[in-house]
């Protein structure tokens, strides 16, 4: 008789209480989204040129959401991410080389060039995904909720999603079963007001993604998504709930993407004063203040940080454009399915193939 | 050997599973108390209790992604859609995040998920609950279709099912449940993609599946009364398929009939006759013949229901036009 799967190790530790903050930690949260900012740039500018094909929407002006979130889990919780998920996966450690080799379809990359930008996801850090599907997978992290409850696991699962998602039926039906049966679940709506060009306002019929929650007999509440301890305190109450059985919440975090949609999109909806003034309160100047006020950080620390990041942003592009290799177009066929190949036919098995 | 229900034979799978693996658990709508609309899950939960055999709200895309990332998590789950015509609402759940997901992840994860569902006509209970749908998933990669027509595969193939790593779409018929066959109380697997050749002979080839299946067993017995020798193939299994069983039989018979409850247009079995016509064409000795359903919504009058699927007799009249008979 199989058993669970079980892990057999001393209670592991909780992600630190903000309070608890060592400086080395907080400036690890600085240099995340510094990593993620200069990352999605680096992406625009290479899709720009023709280097970087399909599409790509990037996560620029959100990273203290990704980042405050993943810094409130631990290696035992599960992430799914959403079709903006360059931040999720990037946020929970994700190797830079990797990540941009996979965005520009090779075969060093996470997936071996087969997700690229919308399906990027390093399965090994308990990320179950991106995907291109909008509201695609609120069902699947409350799947991955069901399965820790079933383990009696203390783990919860972090199930991102952005505000044009919560207007789909996966919200509801996901965030219902979720409630009923009180799963370790914290759902995070990444509110950045757009879905692709329609204004959230424009599209619900209610102001507020978290007032939902009291339909789903789940707390929900608001927070500031610039700002990254904020993000970080409310996961973390909301993960230490979870676990302790008393089943999810759903967190609202306002944010703002800097870029259009997508590549092609100039943007013609929104204007001017309002991205001044979200970019007046960008994560990362306002944390970075932060630290300084505290002195933690001086600016000259600050720009040896910058110039790290830049190094491994380079770096990274030099791995994905230059030395890394397209994957080999006799492996198309590989990994569809589990044991099985496709043949002249149709399927094989893969042991008679060899055999 | 005992003689139990194809619907027994479903539950009985299930709990042998279920005993076997804790990992293994069922959820869906009305499974638990109600025991399932077609009582293919009785009993269960008075065996291992609501935690492993869970109710849940009408809510298909969240069971089919629930069950999906039950999968990703360690977990096998075994999901009920009660009609396959509900899949509609569960599509994007099964044929973007189940059948997907390891091939976008570059094969490092895997969904080790079953999705039960029930299938055909026969009912009277029309357009919304009598369709035949399993094309549809045939198309899309990464997915299994198993489609068994008698108890005794019915129990073997849903116990290989959930133990294979790929998510599959175990597609049960709704006039079957209550059919009884031999089903040996020793534990026993069929492993996937092996058709059943249901009757030996060497005029024609009728292959078909599920229901049509034991049309198909019929149809060969009337054709022997007339002297005419079909050899009848149950696929049990869509993806993978068994195409060698076919190619070997139709380069005996030289002549095939394919049979099917699905609507004519873009039916399976089109793709079937493709796949012989590219590896056996030389030994074709007339077109092949497909028996369908007509293209039209299934109606509910019993009297329109049954012109619009096929009958044993119209599969018996496509393998006298194989042979030149009228």
């Amino acid at each position: 008789m199989q058993k669970v799967r079980e892990v057999k190790r001393k209670k592991p530790e909780a992600a630190p209480a903000n309070g608890d903050l060592t400086a080395e930690f907080k400036i690890g949260l600085l240099r995340r989204m510094m990593e993620i900012r200069a990352f999605e740039d680096k992406v625009f500018e290479l899709l720009g040129r023709n280097i970087l094909q399909g599409a790509s929407h990037v996560y620029a002006g959100q990273e203290a959401v990704a980042v405050g979130a993943c810094s409130a889990i631990t290696d035992r919780d599960y992430v799914t991410s959403t079709h903006r998920g360059h931040g999720h996966c990037l946020a929970l450690g994700a190797d830079l080389k990797l990540m941009m080799a996979e965005l520009c379809g090779k075969a060093t990359g996470y997936c071996k060039g087969r997700g690229g930008s919308m399906h990027i996801a390093d399965v090994s850090k308990r990320n179950l995904g991106a995907t291109g599907i909008v509201g695609g997978n609120i069902p699947v992290g409350t799947g991955a909720g069901l399965a820790c409850k079933l383990q009696n696991k203390d783990s919860v699962v972090l199930c991102f999603f952005g505000d044009g998602a919560s207007n789909e039926g996966t919200f509801h039906e996901s965030l219902n079963m979720a409630g009923k049966w009180v799963l370790p679940v914290v759902y995070i709506c990444e509110n950045n007001l757009y879905g692709m060009s329609v204004a959230f306002s424009r599209a619900c019929a209610i102001g507020d993604v978290c007032a939902r929650a009291a339909g789903y007999a789940m707390p929900g509440l608001k927070v500031d998504g610039q700002k990254v301890l904020e993000v970080r305190a409310a996961v973390l109450e909301a993960a230490e709930r979870a676990r302790q059985g008393k089943g999810p919440t759903l967190i609202e975090a306002m944010t703002y993407r800097y870029r259009g949609h997508s590549r092609s999109d100039p943007r013609v909806y929104r204007t001017k004063e309002e991205e001044a003034y979200w970019h007046d309160r960008d994560p990362i100047v306002l944390f970075k203040a932060d630290l300084v006020n505290e002195g933690v950080l001086t600016e000259e620390a600050f720009a040896a940080l910058q110039g790290e990041v830049d190094k491994a942003i380079a770096a990274a592009e030099k791995f994905a454009v230059e030395e890394s290799p397209y994957p080999n177009p006799s492996e198309v066929m590989d990994d569809v399915y589990v044991g099985w190949v496709e043949g002249p036919k149709g399927l094989v098995r893969i042991e008679e193939k060899k055999g | 050997m005992p003689v139990i229900m194809y619907r027994e034979a479903i539950r009985d799978a299930l709990a042998e599973e279920m005993r076997r693996d804790p990992r293994v658990f069922v959820m869906g709508e009305d499974v638990a108390i109600y025991g399932g609309a077609y009582s293919a899950t009785q009993g269960l939960v008075q065996e291992f209790g609501e935690t492993r055999v869970r109710d849940t709200a009408i809510s298909e895309m969240a069971i089919t992604g629930a069950a999906v990332g039950a999968a990703m998590a360690g977990m096998r789950p075994v999901a009920e859609i009660m009609y396959v015509d509900f899949m509609t609402l569960a599509m994007d759940q099964f044929v973007n995040q189940a059948a997907k997901n390891r091939y976008m992840f570059g094969g490092k994860t895997t969904v080790p998920m079953v999705l039960r569902t029930e299938g055909g006509a026969g009912r009277c209970i029309a357009a919304h609950h009598s369709q035949s749908l399993e094309a549809w998933f045939v198309h899309a990669p990464g997915i299994f279709v198993v489609m068994p027509a008698t108890p005794y595969d019915a129990k073997g193939l849903l116990k290989t099912c959930i133990r294979d790593d790929n998510p599959i779409l175990f597609i049960e018929h709704k006039m079957l449940y209550n059919n009884k066959g031999e089903v040996p109380s020793e534990e026993y697997l069929i492993p996937l993609g092996k058709a059943a050749v249901r009757r030996e002979g060497d005029d024609v080839t009728i292959a078909s599946y599920s229901r049509m299946a034991l049309r198909a067993e019929e149809a060969g017995k009337k054709l022997a009364e007339e002297g005419i020798s079909a050899e009848v193939i149950d696929l049990r299994c869509l993806k993978p398929l068994d195409i060698d069983c076919i190619l070997d039989s139709v380069k005996k018979t030289g002549r095939l009939v394919l049979a099917s409850e699905a609507y004519k247009d873009g039916n399976f079995v089109c793709d079937v006759a493709m796949k012989v016509m590219e590896s056996a064409f030389d030994y074709l000795d007339a077109p092949i013949e497909r028996v369908c359903a007509a293209n039209c919504p299934v109606p509910m009058s019993p009297v329109l229901e049954d012109e619009a699927i096929p009958r044993t007799d119209k599969i018996v009249a496509a393998a006298r036009r194989t042979l030149g008979k009228a």
